[in-house]
C-alpha cells in the first residue's frame, strides 16, 4: 500500500472515523508529512466518509496544517508585537540570508521553510521561533545561525 | 406545550409562541428586517449581520435571525442605533464586493442591490478591497459560472450544497482576510463532486453563482434563416415563468408561455410533457419487464428497485456517491434528451427538414440539464440531440429583451407533433409526479383497469415530505402479469439529494424493499429546480405544486399511454416500447465517476 | 479621585503542594451544592477573558438537564502578549486536573478535554504523563472521570469557546450563535463547562483554602489573585501573580523601564493607556472602583517612549485580520478596512478625519459582530487613536 495511504489508515484505526477525529488524523499526517497534499486529503476523506471539500476546507482554516508542500523542517517565526519590537526582523534577515530563500520559501532541498506566525505565547522571552514543535527563545541573529547550522548538520 | 411570550416590538406589544426568533416575530407583525445569509431551506448562520435588532438594555446589537424571543424583550428594528449599524454593514459588503452592477447577470435581482438601494448607500468612502485580491471567474462548466468578486460570503451557497443536497462540493476555505468560497483545493466546479443542480445558483443572494447562459447563441439561431429552431417546455417552467413576469408564485401561463416564444421567433414550439409521456411508457414497460425477469425468471443481474433517471443532478450525484449502483437506474434517457433524439429523427423525418438544419432548443427549470445536453453519449440521433438548454430565468430575459407584454399575450397551443401531452406528463415537474404518473399507466397495463384513487390523484405519493413511501396492492391482473397477482408494490419518492441519500443507504444496507423509486435532484422536484426563478423557497415551492397538479386535473387525458401523439410515434416510429428503435434512441448508459 | 492599591505579590497559583489527592478527595466529599456555593461565594470570576463568575458556570452546568456533559480547559492561550497558562501546565498541572475532575464531580460530567494550543506542543508529552497518573488515582478513590488532550492547530480564534468546541467537533473554529451558550449546548451540542487553566486553578485553592481566603484578596467586583503576563520594555518580563484592583501607576513603578509611554492591558484585544492615565487605571473587572476592565487573560505590555503607537496597532490590526474566522461581515471586512485606513492615512492618501470614520466603524464592530473577536477590536484601535492621534497622521 501507498505509505501515505497506510499512514492515513493507521492514524484513523489509533484515532477514529468520526468527524470529531478529523482534526487528530489531519495532525498526523502532517507530522509526518510536513503538510497536506491533495492525494493526502483525498485518501483522509474517503478513509473517514467526509466530503473532500470538507477536509479541505478544515485544513486551510488552522495555519498549521500546511496545505503547501513544506520542508522537513518548518521555522516559524513569531512575528507579533513583543516579538516584532524585540528584533524578529533581524532573526528574518539572518536566515533569509543564510538558506537563500524568502519568507513562505522552502529550500531547493526540502530541508528548511521559512514562514511567520503569531504569538507563540512567549513574549517575556521575544524573540521567539518554533522549528517544528521545538521552541527556542530570546533568538539573536548569532544563535539563529548556531541552531540552523545544527540542523544542517542533522546533530539535534 | 404551546409557552406564549410577550415582547414589544418597536413598543407595540406582541404575543407569540415560544422559540420563535426576532425575525419571525417581527415578520409575522409585517415588519421586514433586511437579511442575507438566512434563507427558509437552510440553517441559520448569522454571519452576514445586516439583520442586526436592538434589544433594550443590551450593549451590542442581536442578529434577528439567530436569536429567540424571550419574554420581556423590548425589540426596536429600526432605532438610529440599528440603522446606523447596517448601513455601516451594507457598505463594508459593498467594499469588498465588485459591485459592478450595470454588467452583472443578476442586475434587477439581486438581493445585495435591492438593499442597498434600500439604504441609499450613496458613497462609498472604504477602500475597494476587490481589486486587491486575485479573483477568479470559473467558466468551465456548461450549467454554472463562479464569480468570486461577486461573493459576499454568506455561505448560502454551501449550506445549500451540504444541507439540501448532501454533495458538499463548496466549501469555506481559509480564514480572516482569506477566507472565501471554495470547492476541493480550489478546482473548477467541472471537476469536482457538483451535480450542477444549480440549488447553489438558486440560493445565491447575489451574481456570484449564476447559470451559463445561452441567450446570445439561441438568438443567433433563431435569426439564422437556414436553421429550423424547434424548442420545448419542461413541465415546470409554466408554473414558473409567470413569477419571472411580475406574476404571484403558482399562475399557470401554459399558454401565454406557448404564445411567447412564438412570438420570439421559434420555428416550432413543442412539449417536453409529450417526450415525458413517452418516458412513462418506456419505463413503465422496462419496470414490469424488469419485475418479471427478477421475479419469475429469477434473473439475478436484474437490480430491484428500480430507480428513476429523468434527473440530470440525481444522475450526476449517483454517478459520483452510488457507483455500484447505476445497473438500479432505469435506462430511460430524460424526457428532454428523448426530446432531442426524436427532434433530428422522427420530427425531421415527418416534417421533411434535414437533421443538421434543425436547431433543438430546451426550456428547463434545470441548470443540470445544461451538463446533460453536453455529454458526449447524447449524440444518437447522429448530432447533438439538444442543442441550446435555456432555464426558466434566461426565458424569462428573452421575452423582456423581445419587448413582449407577458400579460397581454393571448393563450396560444402547442405545435403538433410532439406538442400533445396529458396530465402524467405534466406532473412530472412536481416531486412523486414521475410516480404517480407511472403508476398510473403500469397499473392499468397490468389490469387493464383505473389505479385505485379517487379521479386518479395518486395522494400518497404527493406531499413536500423529503421521503415518501407508498404501496399498492396489485390484484386480479391481466393474464400476461399473474405473477403479480397479490404484491404489493412498493414505491418510494425522495426529492433533494440529502433525501437520495436516505433512501441510497438503506438500499445498500439491504434494508429497503422497495420495487420502484423516484428521485429528483431539486428540493420539490423539477418546479423547485436550480434554473426556476429566484427567489424559491417552501411556500413558493408549495404554490407551484397546487399549479402543476390544478394543471393535471384540466386535462382530457390523465393518462401517459393515452396520448394520441405518444400513440401515433410507436405506431409510425418506435413500434413497440423498448424496441429496437427505442432502445437506441431513447435509452442510455451511466458512467462510474469519482466521489473525490 | 482615583482609587489606588498597593502592589501586592502573591503566591498561591505556583505554590507547589504535593497534596492534590488529599484536595480532590476531600473536596468530592463534599455536596455539589455546596462546592458552587463555595464558588459562588468567592465570586471568583472567569480569567480567560469575558470575567464571567464560575461558579454561576457550574451552577448552569449542573441543572442543564443531560446524561451526557463534558468539562474543558481552555488551553489556547493565544492572545498576544499571554502565556501563563503554559507556565501553569507546565509547573502546576495537576492543580488544572484536580479542578477538572471536580467540576465533573459537581456538574455530573464524566470527561474532561484540554485544548491545547498548537504551539505548545512540546507540553503534550508531559502532560499525558501527569494525566495518566492522575487517571490512575481517581481509579483508586473510584471516581469516574476521564481527561484527553485535544491539540489545536494554529488559529487563534479557537480560544473563543464556541469556536474551540467547533474544531474539537472536528470543523472550522467558527464562533456559534449564542444562546445556546455552552452550559445549555456546548461541546457535542451537550451542556459543557469551559474554564481557563487560571480559573480551574483559582478553584484548586478555593477549594484547598476556602473561599473566604481567596474573598479576602482583592477588591470589590475584582477578588482573589490574578496571574500577569509581563512582556514588552520591562526590565523584569515574567509572569506575576498579583492581587486584582492595583493601580497601573504602581505596576508601572514596579515594572517599567522608566520610560513608559503607555501599557497595552489584555492583549491585542485589550486597552492601550497612556502615561496620563496610569494614575485614574485600576486593574480589575469591570465596576465601579475599577476605571477599566480586563477584558483578556492578564497580559501587560509596556511600550517606552521609542515605539511608534502607529506600528503597535499595525501589528495588531494585523493579526485580527490574520486571525478573524472571516465568517462575519464587520469583523472580517472591518478588520481589512482599519488596517488599510490608517496606513492610507498615514501615507496621505486620506484625510486625517478618515480616522473619525474609522473609529465609528469600530463602534459598528463593537455592536454587531458575532464573537468577542470582532467585538474588541474596537478596544486597542480607539484607545490607540484616540490618545496618539498624532501619531497615526505624521
Ligand atoms: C477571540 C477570543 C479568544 C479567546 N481566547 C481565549 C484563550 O486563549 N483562553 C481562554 O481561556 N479563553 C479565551 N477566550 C475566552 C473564552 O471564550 C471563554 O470565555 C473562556 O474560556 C471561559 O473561561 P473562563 O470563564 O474561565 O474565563 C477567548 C475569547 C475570544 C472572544
Ligand atoms: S451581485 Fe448584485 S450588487 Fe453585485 S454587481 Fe451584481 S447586481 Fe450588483
Ligand atoms: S450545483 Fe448543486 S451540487 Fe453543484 S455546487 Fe451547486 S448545489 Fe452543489
Ligand atoms: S457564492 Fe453566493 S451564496 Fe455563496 S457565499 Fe457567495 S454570495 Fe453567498
Ligand atoms: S467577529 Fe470575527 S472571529 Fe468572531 S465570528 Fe465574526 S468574523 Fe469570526
Ligand atoms: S509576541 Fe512573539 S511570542 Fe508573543
Ligand atoms: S440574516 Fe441574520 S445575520 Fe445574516
Amino acid at each position: 500500500m501507498n505509505p501515505i495511504k497506510s499512514l492515513i489508515k493507521d492514524l484513523a484505526d489509533l484515532h477514529g472515523r468520526h468527524r470529531e477525529n478529523l482534526l487528530p488524523v489531519m495532525q498526523g499526517v502532517v507530522q509526518k508529512e510536513k503538510f497536506l497534499s491533495e492525494y493526502s486529503m483525498i485518501e483522509i476523506a474517503r478513509e473517514m466518509d467526509i466530503p473532500a471539500a470538507e477536509v479541505f476546507g478544515t485544513a486551510t482554516f488552522y495555519s498549521f496544517l500546511e496545505t503547501k508542500p513544506a520542508g522537513k523542517y518548518i521555522i516559524r517565526i513569531c512575528k507579533t508585537i513583543t516579538c516584532a519590537m524585540k528584533g524578529k526582523n533581524q532573526l528574518l534577515f539572518a536566515i533569509q540570508d543564510m538558506l537563500k530563500i524568502k519568507t513562505g520559501e522552502t529550500t531547493p532541498d526540502k530541508r528548511f521553510t521559512l514562514l511567520e506566525t503569531n504569538c507563540l505565547g512567549w513574549c517575556h522571552k521575544a524573540p521567539a521561533m518554533l522549528i517544528n514543535d521545538d521552541v527556542y527563545t530570546e533568538v539573536t541573529p548569532e544563535k539563529v545561525r548556531e541552531i540552523l547550522t545544527n540542523y544542517m548538520k542533522e546533530n539535534i | 406545550m404551546d409557552k406564549k411570550v410577550n415582547i414589544t416590538i418597536n413598543g407595540f406589544p406582541v404575543e407569540l409562541k415560544k422559540g420563535k426568533t426576532i425575525l419571525e416575530a417581527a415578520e409575522e407583525q409585517g415588519i421586514k428586517i433586511p437579511t442575507l445569509c438566512y434563507h427558509k431551506d437552510l440553517c441559520v448562520a448569522g454571519n452576514c449581520r445586516v439583520c442586526v435588532v436592538e434589544v433594550v438594555g443590551q450593549k451590542r446589537l442581536s442578529a434577528a435571525c439567530a436569536t429567540p424571543c424571550e419574554d420581556g424583550m423590548e425589540i426596536l428594528t429600526n432605532s438610529l442605533k440599528v440603522r446606523n449599524s447596517r448601513k455601516h454593514i451594507i457598505e463594508l459588503i459593498l467594499a469588498e464586493h465588485n459591485a459592478d452592477c450595470t454588467k452583472c447577470y443578476r442586475n434587477g435581482n439581486c438581493e445585495l442591490q435591492e438593499l442597498s438601494s434600500e439604504y441609499k448607500i450613496m458613497t462609498q468612502d472604504f477602500i475597494e478591497l476587490a481589486p486587491l485580491k486575485n479573483y477568479t471567474i470559473d467558466m468551465y462548466s456548461p450549467s454554472i459560472m463562479k464569480d468570486d468578486s461577486k461573493c459576499i460570503k454568506c455561505q448560502r451557497c454551501v449550506r445549500t450544497c451540504a444541507e439540501l443536497q448532501g454533495v458538499n462540493a463548496l466549501t469555506v476555505a481559509y480564514k480572516g482576510d482569506h477566507m472565501r468560497i471554495s470547492t476541493f483545493f480550489e478546482k473548477a466546479m467541472n471537476d469536482v463532486v457538483c451535480t450542477n443542480c444549480g440549488q447553489c445558483v438558486n440560493h445565491c443572494p447575489t451574481g456570484a453563482l449564476v447559470e451559463r447562459n445561452y441567450i446570445e447563441e439561441v438568438w443567433g439561431a433563431i435569426s439564422d434563416p437556414t436553421k429550423h429552431v424547434v424548442v420545448q417546455t419542461a413541465p415546470a417552467v409554466r408554473v414558473g415563468l409567470g413569477e419571472e413576469m411580475g406574476m404571484k408564485p403558482g399562475e399557470r401561463v401554459t399558454g401565454k408561455m406557448v404564445a411567447a416564444l412564438r412570438r420570439l421567433g421559434f420555428d416550432s414550439v413543442l412539449d417536453t410533457d409529450f417526450t415525458a409521456d413517452l418516458t412513462i411508457v418506456e419505463e413503465g414497460t422496462e419496470l414490469l419487464t424488469r419485475l418479471k425477469k427478477a421475479l419469475v425468471e429469477k434473473d439475478k443481474s436484474i437490480r430491484i428497485p428500480m430507480i428513476t433517471s429523468c434527473s440530470p443532478g440525481w444522475i450526476k450525484y449517483i454517478e459520483h456517491l452510488y457507483p455500484d449502483n447505476l445497473d438500479n437506474l432505469s435506462t430511460c434517457k430524460s424526457p428532454q434528451q428523448m426530446f432531442g433524439a426524436l427532434a433530428k429523427t422522427y420530427y425531421a423525418k415527418a416534417r421533411n427538414i434535414e437533421p443538421e438544419d434543425i436547431v433543438s432548443v430546451s426550456i428547463m427549470p434545470c441548470t443540470a440539464k445544461k451538463y446533460e445536453a453536453h455529454r458526449p453519449e447524447m449524440h444518437d440521433s447522429g448530432y447533438r440531440d439538444v442543442d441550446y438548454v435555456l432555464t426558466t430565468r434566461e426565458l424569462a430575459i428573452m421575452v423582456k429583451q423581445a419587448g413582449l407584454d407577458f400579460d397581454k399575450l393571448a393563450p396560444a397551443k402547442f405545435d403538433r407533433l410532439m406538442g400533445d401531452s396529458t396530465g402524467a406528463g405534466v406532473i412530472f415537474g412536481a416531486t412523486g409526479g414521475v410516480m404517480e404518473a407511472a403508476l398510473r399507466t403500469a397499473y392499468e397495463l397490468v389490469t387493464g383497469r383505473d389505479v385505485p384513487f379517487e379521479n386518479l390523484n395518486i395522494a400518497p405519493v404527493r406531499g413536500m415530505e423529503g421521503v415518501r413511501k407508498a404501496s399498492i396492492k396489485i390484484e386480479n391482473p391481466l393474464e400476461e402479469w399473474a405473477f403479480l397477482d397479490g404484491v404489493e408494490l412498493k414505491c418510494a419518492v425522495a426529492h433533494g439529494l440529502v433525501n437520495a441519500k436516505k433512501i441510497m443507504d438503506a438500499i445498500k444496507a439491504g434494508e429497503a424493499d422497495f420495487h420502484f423509486v423516484e428521485i429528483m435532484a431539486c428540493p420539490g422536484g423539477c418546479l423547485g429546480g436550480g434554473g426556476q426563478p429566484i427567489p424559491t423557497n417552501p411556500e413558493i415551492r408549495q404554490k407551484r405544486a397546487e399549479a402543476i397538479y390544478a394543471e393535471d386535473a384540466d386535462l382530457p387525458i390523465r393518462k401517459s399511454h393515452e396520448n394520441p401523439e405518444v400513440q401515433k410515434l410507436y405506431k409510425d416510429f418506435l413500434k413497440e416500447p423498448l424496441g429496437e428503435i427505442s432502445h437506441h434512441l431513447l435509452h442510455t448508459k451511466y458512467t462510474k465517476r469519482e466521489r473525490f | 479621585m482615583a482609587y489606588s492599591y498597593q502592589l501586592k505579590r502573591v503566591d498561591f497559583i505556583f505554590r507547589n503542594e504535593n497534596d492534590w489527592e488529599k484536595v480532590l478527595s476531600n473536596t468530592i466529599k463534599k455536596k455539589p451544592d455546596e462546592i458552587i456555593n463555595e464558588l459562588i461565594s468567592s465570586e471568583l470570576k472567569g480569567r480567560g477573558g469575558a470575567g464571567f463568575p464560575t461558579g454561576l458556570k457550574w451552577k448552569l452546568t449542573a441543572e442543564s438537564k443531560s446524561k451526557e456533559k463534558y468539562v474543558i480547559c481552555n488551553a489556547d492561550e493565544g492572545e498576544p502578549g499571554t502565556f501563563k497558562d503554559r507556565e501553569i501546565l507546565t509547573k502546576v498541572p495537576y492543580k488544572v486536573l484536580t479542578a477538572m475532575a471536580v467540576c465533573g464531580y459537581v456538574t455530573g460530567a464524566k470527561e474532561g478535554f484540554i485544548y491545547l494550543r498548537g504551539e505548545y506542543k512540546f507540553l503534550e508529552e508531559e502532560l499525558n504523563k501527569t494525566i495518566d497518573e492522575f487517571q490512575y488515582y481517581c481509579q483508586e478513590i473510584n471516581l469516574d472521570f476521564k481527561i484527553k488532550i485535544f491539540m489545536g492547530s494554529g488559529a487563534y480564534i479557537c480560544g473563543e469557546e464556541t469556536a474551540l468546541m467547533e474544531s474539537m467537533e472536528g470543523r472550522r473554529g467558527e464562533p456559534r450563535n449564542k444562546p445556546p451558550f455552552p452550559t445549555q449546548a456546548g461541546y457535542r451540542k451537550k451542556p459543557t463547562v469551559i474554564n481557563n487553566v487560571e480559573t480551574l486553578v483559582h478553584t484548586w485553592t478555593i477549594f484547598k483554602y476556602g473561599a473566604k481566603k481567596f474573598y479576602d484578596l482583592g477588591v470589590q467586583y475584582s477578588r482573589g489573585t490574578k496571574l500577569f503576563s509581563v512582556s514588552g520594555d520591562t526590565p523584569k518580563p515574567g509572569i506575576y501573580e498579583l492581587e486584582l484592583g492595583m493601580s497601573l501607576q504602581d505596576f508601572v513603578y514596579e515594572f517599567g523601564d522608566g520610560d513608559t509611554k503607555a501599557v497595552q492591558v489584555g492583549g491585542a484585544s485589550g486597552f492601550l493607556v497612556p502615561r496620563k492615565k496610569f494614575k485614574d487605571t485600576a486593574i480589575g473587572y469591570e465596576g465601579k472602583l475599577v476605571g477599566i476592565s480586563l477584558p483578556t487573560g492578564g497580559s501587560m505590555m509596556l511600550f517606552n517612549s521609542s515605539r511608534s503607537m502607529f506600528n503597535v496597532l499595525d501589528n495588531y490590526l494585523e493579526f485580527f485580520r490574520e486571525e478573524s474566522c472571516g465568517q462575519c461581515t464587520p469583523c472580517r471586512v472591518g478588520c481589512q478596512q482599519l488596517l488599510l485606513g490608517i496606513k492610507a492615512v498615514k501615507r496621505g492618501e486620506k484625510p486625517a478625519s478618515y480616522l473619525d470614520k474609522l473609529l465609528k466603524l469600530t463602534e459598528t464592530m463593537q455592536l454587531t459582530a458575532k464573537c468577542g473577536l470582532g467585538q474588541s477590536v474596537a478596544n486597542s484601535f480607539s484607545s490607540i487613536v484616540e490618545n496618539f492621534r498624532e501619531e497615526m497622521i505624521y
